[in-house]
Parts: structure tokens; C-alpha cells; sequence
């Protein structure tokens, strides 16, 4: 297990390296000079090449790759141009703000879809199962952009029970501020994990362990939770680990409709302005969240499967 | 017939049914046996007879929601089991009917020790007190299971498929049940561990004298270990008989097929016997007797009426035209 954790981690260590080295390149393969896109259109040439000589630019691609390389292993990513302060800095600002929303609407999803999954497949064709299909089927097929508009419509501008849009002054403020992009972040999730928890669980359900132990006399609750479910959260594993990294990242269309300060409009704000070091510093946080993600769903998948520990 | 104080099971025409949207299957079409207590029976008849649908509706564990018991009368201990409610049955269940099930492998949870499952057993019938784990280490010293103190925290996939399979019997025997379904306990496994588990199964119902209802489409098991033999065919018990009557002297054209197709060592043929023809599509049941499209000595009131049970001598039935 150990050996497997290191090989794991020495992996992942070589991916973002990997996906800094192509982000590096990618960027300035582009013909936009991000000098010419900040500086105001009557700059004069001797301003555009002190603004390149200030951010590095002017010397050989590979010479500013080794220089990038070497800052960004003390913890330096650059200065972001837009706002030059470090890029860390100006992304990790916002970050908080995407992490309140994300982990919020994740453990919103996985509680709804959780509960609503697993009790459509332990009574099938109930009440709760025909209300989950649907609203599985809604999750799936609503967009969240004209969920969030229409919420708002219907909650904050015809209601006026919740404000349009913002983060709120902490506290119960920041509460009711939330409660509409949680849900719209979360209409997807709770469809999916809803889907795929009730569909392990019939699996599972259907199993020759699980009638072996009914033979046994093991009550339901027993039959259904350490049986079934155990089994079911193998599949689980696999798709909200993952899942709850990409919430974590902020959703640029709910960030938008609600004015939310996260990092996905800051990171779309930033590619549209070329500011290199702020989405290189996303794109590593990316790298190293999913990287992470995953070797956390390494180390779930051992704790509920020994077969994976003996492997 | 025996007096009621030896009758252990009594199943009166028992119809269990699955629901599907093409129609209604008649897996159990009205079927009536009964146990004695001690006594070992052996169920065969090919796939899809009705065999494990029988043992499941005993259990009252047929797979919901299209399985249903639509009638009939399951008479354990004096009591009918289908007038009983589910948190009744889940005390019988593991506690006085156990019942194995066919494939070892995939009768195990792969995530839970084996300990942990046999001790399920003794848990939810009240009987763990503190020596939970001795329980487990004695339940798999019965049944021979090599080093228990150790194996007892093993998880099934780090035991062989016999291995599991003794596993498995020893769970179903932990508290003694009095009545054990052994659903084609060894077709999942090679021939030489076959034989072993049939061994020991037969010592564990000398030392606990519990009932055996064997289920199997292999003669060979039957003749090891029943004495009496009741034969499904389409969802309906054609024949009982015992053991050796139903070697010897089998009655039904269909048991006398089933009979006739096993080979037979040092006895050379050109082909080995079959018979001819498919078994009867449950949901378009033939009208008279299940076997009639297949029957060689088949009349024509066969396929119009189905055949009376017919008593030709104590302990000996057989439904068919040919007797009656």
C-alpha cells in the first residue's frame, strides 16, 4: 500500500509537471502579445518594450521556461499582468469564495442525491423513485444558466424572498446569498449521483450476497447498508470524488449569473486578457486538485475493497 | 402416510408466479411435498423446472417485485409460513430454515470478512454474546476449513471456490436449523471437491439430524446422499418416489429419460441418450401435461387434460396418463 501511495504521488508529481511545461508553451504559441492587449491603443513602441522587458518577454521562449520553472518551485508564479500583484495572490483571493459555494452545493448534492438514490432502489417504484426519475431527468437536461435566471426571477424579482445576486455581508446574509447558486450548482450533480447511486444499489440489491443474506435473517437496514451500499459505493467512489474537485473549481455561468467573486469568472477574465501567471497558477491548481482527487479515491477504494490492498 | 408429529415441512399446492410485462409465468404450478423430520430429499428436474423458485418461496424470499406466492400453503413446524409476517420470518430465517445457495463465490460479500458473515448469523438471532469470534472459529472448525483461527479474518476472495463453498455450509448449519436448502450446492465446483462437500455435508446432518431438501439436476449427488427423490418438470412435481424405487423402477416417461442419459461407466454406446425436444415455455404453458410435447408414449388425452397424482404404492406417486 505504501509503495503504491508513493508511485501514486511521484505520478502525479510528473503530471503537473507535464501539464505546466504544455500550458507554458500553448500560451505563448498564440499571436496575441499581452503587452499589446493592455497597453492603450496610443501607447508609444518605447512603452510597449518596457512593459515586454518588465514581464520577461523579451528574452528566448526556453530562457523564460527556466526562469518560470525555477520561480514557481520557491512559490513564485509571476505577477499577473492585468493586476500586478503576485498571481497566486490575486487567484488564491478568490478561491475562498468558490470553495464556500462548491463544498456547500457538493455536500447538498451528496446528502439530496445520496438519500433520494439509494431509497428509489431499496423501494422501487415508489413514490420517492418517481419523484427522483424525474428529478434526475431534470438535473440532466435543465441547463444551469436558465435555471439560475429563472430562479432568480421567480425567488428574488417576483417573490423578493432572496437577493438577486452578490456574496452577502457574512452571516445569515451571506446565507440567503447562497441559496440559489448552491441549488443551480447542484442540479447536475444531484441528477447524476442520484442516477448512479440507485442504479449500484438495484445491482447490488439484485446480488446472490444479498439473498445469501437475508437467508441469514439480517435485518433490512443491516441487508441494505453493510451489504448493498458498501458494495454501491465503489461506483460512487469513482464518479464524486472527482466531482467534487470540479465544484470546488468554481462554475464560471453560475459565477456570472449571481455576480458570485469566485476564481471561474476570474479565470476566463484572465485567458480572454492573456494574463499568463494567473491561469498557469489555475491550471496547476486544477492539476494538483484532480491529481489529489484521485489518490484520494485510491485511498476509499482500499479502506471499502481489500481486494485493492492485496493487489 | 407418517404421523404429523414426524412431519417437518409440508408444501400444499404451492403457485408462485412471476409477473412480467409479457405475461404471467407460472414458475410453481401447484406443487405439494412434504418433509419428515431426519429425512433427506432430493429436488431434481432441469433449468428452469421450478426448483429453486420452490426453495425460495419457502424461504419466502422469491425476488420481488415481479415474484409473487399467488396460493397454496407452507406448513413448517405446524405453523403456515405464509400467514406469517416478514419480521417473523426473518427470525425463522438463518435460525430454523437455512438454505444454501448454488454459486460460492458470488454468495459471499467480497468486502466483508468471513468472520463477520458467519457471525451475522448468531448476531441477529440474539445468540452473539462476548465470544463472537469463537463462534466463527468453531463454525468453520465444522466443516473442516484448514487453520480457522487465522481464515476466520480472511475475506472470501482469498479462499478457494470449496473453501467458500464450506463457508458457506457452515453458515447455513451455525444454529442449527432444522430444516437446510442446499440449492445445487456443488455445481459450481470440480468434481473432487464435490465429493468432499457431499461427504460433509451427510456427516453434518448425522450429527445434527436437520432436514435436507437437496436441489440438483445431477443424479449422481441424489443417489449419494437422499432417500427419497421428487422430480419437477415445468413447474410441477411429476414424481416422488424413493431412492432406490426411482433407480430401479422410475415411472415417468420424463424420469425414465433423465435415467436413461446418464452414462454409464464401461457400458459403450454410440450416442448418449437425450431427450428430445425443449422444456415447456412457462408463460404458454402446453395445456395437459407439461411433458406431453416430448413424451414418446404420449396419448391423446395427454395433451388435453393434466394427469391426477396417482399413488402406484406407499411413498411411491407418479402424475401421468399412462397410470391412470
Amino acid at each position: 500500500m505504501k509503495v503504491f501511495l508513493l508511485k501514486r504521488l511521484g505520478f502525479a508529481v510528473f503530471t503537473m509537471f507535464f501539464v505546466v511545461t504544455i500550458v507554458f508553451f500553448l500560451f505563448r504559441s498564440g499571436e496575441a502579445d499581452p503587452a499589446a492587449i493592455m497597453l492603450p491603443p496610443d501607447a508609444t513602441p518605447r512603452d510597449m518594450e518596457i512593459l515586454t522587458k518588465n514581464f520577461g518577454l523579451d528574452k528566448p521562449l526556453p530562457i523564460q521556461y527556466l526562469n518560470f520553472l525555477k520561480n514557481a518551485l520557491r512559490g513564485d508564479f509571476g505577477k499577473s499582468f492585468r493586476y500586478n500583484e503576485p498571481a497566486a495572490k490575486v487567484l488564491f483571493e478568490r478561491f475562498p469564495a468558490s470553495i464556500q459555494l462548491g463544498v456547500t452545493a457538493f455536500f447538498f448534492s451528496a446528502i439530496l442525491g445520496l438519500s433520494i438514490g439509494v431509497l428509489s432502489a431499496v423501494r422501487r417504484d415508489g413514490w420517492i423513485d418517481r419523484f427522483g426519475r424525474v428529478l434526475a431527468l431534470g438535473g440532466m437536461s435543465i441547463p444551469a444558466f436558465w435555471l439560475g435566471v429563472m430562479l432568480m426571477l421567480l425567488f428574488s424579482v417576483n417573490l423578493g424572498w432572496l437577493p438577486v445576486a452578490g456574496r452577502g455581508e457574512g452571516g445569515l446574509d451571506t446565507l440567503r446569498h447562497m441559496i440559489l447558486p448552491v441549488i443551480c450548482l447542484s442540479g447536475y450533480p444531484i441528477a447524476l449521483i442520484t442516477r448512479i447511486s440507485r442504479s449500484s444499489m438495484i445491482d447490488a440489491l439484485k446480488s446472490d450476497y444479498v439473498v445469501m443474506a437475508r437467508i441469514k435473517g439480517v435485518p433490512e437496514p443491516y441487508v441494505n447498508i453493510i451489504h448493498a451500499f458498501k458494495n454501491a459505493s465503489i461506483t460512487l467512489i469513482t464518479i464524486m470524488v472527482p466531482m467534487a474537485t470540479v465544484m470546488l473549481l468554481g462554475s464560471v455561468v453560475i459565477e456570472t449569473i449571481f455576480s458570485w467573486p469566485g476564481i471561474g469568472r476570474l479565470v476566463v477574465e484572465s485567458t480572454f486578457a492573456r494574463d499568463y501567471p494567473v491561469v498557469q497558477v489555475f491550471i496547476l491548481l486544477i492539476t494538483f486538485l484532480i491529481t489529489s482527487a484521485y489518490i484520494v479515491a485510491d485511498i476509499l477504494y482500499a479502506l471499502v475493497d481489500q481486494r485493492i490492498r492485496f493487489q | 402416510m407418517a404421523s404429523r408429529k414426524d412431519i417437518l415441512l409440508e408444501v400444499k399446492n404451492l403457485k408462485t408466479s412471476f409477473f412480467t410485462k409479457k405475461g404471467v409465468i407460472k414458475a410453481v404450478d401447484d406443487v405439494s411435498f412434504t418433509v419428515k423430520k431426519g429425512e433427506v430429499i432430493g429436488l431434481v428436474g432441469e433449468s428452469g423446472s421450478g426448483k429453486s423458485v420452490t426453495s425460495l418461496s419457502i424461504m419466502r424470499l422469491v425476488p420481488q417485485p415481479a415474484g409473487k406466492i399467488v396460493s397454496g400453503e407452507i406448513i413448517f413446524n405446524n405453523e403456515n409460513l405464509l400467514n406469517k409476517s416478514e419480521t417473523e420470518m426473518r427470525e425463522l430465517r438463518g435460525n430454523n430454515i437455512s438454505m444454501i445457495l448454488q454459486d460460492p463465490m458470488v454468495s459471499l460479500n467480497q468486502l466483508l470478512t468471513v468472520g463477520y458473515q458467519i457471525g451475522e448469523t448468531f448476531k441477529h438471532h440474539g445468540k452473539a454474546d462476548g465470544n463472537l469470534l469463537d463462534k466463527c472459529i468453531n463454525v468453520l472448525k465444522k466443516v473442516r476449513v484448514p487453520s480457522p483461527e487465522t481464515r476466520v479474518n480472511n475475506y472470501p476472495f482469498q479462499f478457494s471456490g470449496g473453501m467458500c463453498q464450506r463457508v458457506l455450509i457452515g453458515t447455513g448449519i451455525a444454529n442449527n436449523p432444522e430444516l437446510l436448502i442446499a440449492d445445487e450446492p456443488t455445481t459450481a465446483l470440480d468434481v473432487t471437491i464435490q465429493a468432499q462437500i457431499l461427504q460433509l455435508m451427510k456427516d453434518l446432518r448425522n450429527e445434527t439430524n436437520a432436514s435436507i431438501i437437496l436441489i440438483t439436476h445431477d443424479l449422481a449427488t441424489i443417489a449419494q446422499i437422499c432417500t427419497k427423490v421428487y422430480v419437477m418438470y415445468g413447474g410441477r412435481i411429476v414424481e416422488k418416489a424413493p431412492i432406490k424405487d426411482f433407480y430401479k423402477n422410475p415411472q415417468h416417461p420424463y424420469s425414465e429419460g433423465l435415467i436413461k442419459s446418464v452414462p454409464v461407466l464401461g457400458k459403450r454406446v454410440k450416442r448418449l441418450f437425450a431427450i428430445e425436444g425443449q422444456p415447456p415455455n412457462l408463460l404458454h404453458p402446453p395445456p395437459g401435461c407439461r411433458f406431453e410435447p416430448r413424451c414418446t408414449k404420449a396419448k391423446k388425452v395427454c395433451s388435453q387434460k393434466y394427469p391426477p397424482e396417482i399413488e402406484l404404492k406407499k411413498d411411491h406417486q407418479v402424475s401421468c396418463w399412462l397410470y391412470g
